[in-house]
């Protein structure tokens, strides 16, 4: 989902050639050349400090996004409308914290620590992807999520499994090999209410359709002309796909998955164009992607909050578990 | 912000099922080898993926410097005689 670090790297600057030696100029140069040979580069390998410094916000971020991922669809896990609705959530909010492990251990390997990403996530240092910034009202959400919000993700994250960094590469072949269910789930339970629900069923899935569009068109960044740090992403082979080409992906795909459901997006200007064989869609609202990313979201407050809220209450657990291994190794020592 | 209370790191290898070698899957943080062991299933062997799971220390594995893969492995790539295929054999034994 949730690459949109890049693109919200506004204050620092791309590779700067702050070269200090002729060693490391020269380590620089074979950095390159196996970023143009396609190589992977390992977590112990040489990378230019940028580079490291690039994935690890990246990383960390993503990380932090499926963590605060739990959060909207944890909302309806109380009061999904069957038990299997219910096993399904739970299984698939499980998966979500699954993956921030992954994308946690993948960002441990360039140098820093869990609870370092932790303590910049719940100071506000790090940001989440924007799309949780919004609240699931209606258990057609939870559908809506799964279908368009995923669905995004989806597009977003399959480029990343060629990602030059191999930990991170590693990490999101595994989820995307987990996260194909999630975006059928979704679509599943949305399908059942169309095809078999009340009227008012169906007014609830077009309501949040409504409200799941635009947030979702968003989630893959601004226009490539004014993503400045995607061109060195691409150079570093940590971005494979530009934001725009990406976007106009899910629009044609979703297009044509509403019409087999039996719903409409809230874009008069949604037309087929013959010409280049996709579909033309509106004006982003792009003041509003950026009032989310800077905190002024409807649940920017709530999300972080239940964050610390989870990590201050589990800070006993956590020590009382670190001391009793401690005891138990004392004891293997006597 | 201080680490030293943070979880030990253990690396996770995950036999997918009898007769396959264990694999390394991945790594997580956990207070005691118990949890590791009940972390490992619930992290890396959601979908049936493990028969057996193995949990190590991270700080308990050596591990080779990149920067020695030359020096380490390069010794092996002029040694052509170890592969079956640097022998031409009379095409009817050539099968052995």
């Amino acid at each position: 989902m949730y690459t949109q670090a890049m693109d919200t790297l506004r204050e620092e600057g791309g590779d700067k050639p702050a070269l200090r030696t002729a060693e490391e100029a020269q380590l620089q140069q074979r950095f390159d050349n196996r970023i143009d040979a396609g190589e992977f580069i390992e977590a112990k390998d040489w990378m230019p400090e940028n580079y490291r410094k690039t994935l690890l916000r990246q990383i960390s971020q993503h990380a932090h996004s499926e963590i605060v991922g739990m959060l909207p669809e944890g909302n309806w896990i109380t009061r999904a409308p069957t038990l299997k609705r219910k096993a399904i959530l739970l299984a698939k909010v499980q998966d979500e914290g699954g993956h921030g492990l992954y994308l946690y251990a993948a960002a441990e390997t360039l140098g820093t620590s869990r609870d370092q990403m932790l303590d910049a996530l719940h100071s506000g240092k790090a940001k989440y992807s924007s799309i949780f910034n919004y609240p699931t009202l209606t258990w057609a959400d939870v559908g809506a999520i799964g279908w368009l919000v995923d669905g995004a993700a989806i597009m977003n994250q399959v480029p990343i499994c060629r990602c030059s960094f191999a930990p991170y590469a590693r990490a999101m072949v595994r989820i995307c090999r987990e996260e194909s269910f999630h975006q059928r789930q979704g679509y599943d339970s949305l399908l059942v209410m169309m095809k078999e629900g009340t009227e008012a069923q169906r007014a609830m899935v077009q309501e949040a359709v409504n409200r799941w569009w635009w947030p979702c068109l968003m989630m893959f960044g601004p226009p490539d002309d004014q993503s400045p740090n995607s061109v060195q992403g691409m150079r570093w082979g940590i971005k494979r796909v530009s934001n725009d080409t990406l976007r106009q992906k899910f629009v044609d795909a979703a297009m044509q998955q509403a019409e087999v459901l039996g719903v409409t997006f809230p874009d008069p200007d949604l037309r087929w164009n013959e010409a280049t064989g996709h579909w033309d869609y509106g004006a982003i609202d792009w003041s509003e992607f950026w009032r989310v990313v800077g905190g002024e979201g409807p649940c920017n407050r709530e999300r972080l909050a239940a964050r610390v809220r989870a990590w201050e209450e589990g800070e006993w657990v956590r020590e009382a578990a670190l001391a009793h291994a401690r005891k138990f190794d004392l004891k293997e020592a006597a | 912000m201080s680490t030293e209370n943070e979880w030990p790191l253990w690396e996770v290898f995950v036999r997918t099922k009898a007769g396959l070698d264990h694999k390394h899957c991945g790594s997580l943080h956990a207070a005691d080898p118990k949890m590791a062991l009940q972390m490992a299933r619930d992290v890396y062997t959601r979908r049936q993926e493990g028969s057996s799971v193995w949990v190590v220390r991270s700080d308990q594995i050596v591990a080779s410097d990149p920067s020695d893969k030359d020096m380490l492995f390069d010794p092996a790539e002029d040694k052509v005689y170890r592969h079956p295929t640097f022998y031409k054999l009379p095409d009817s034994v050539d099968h052995m």
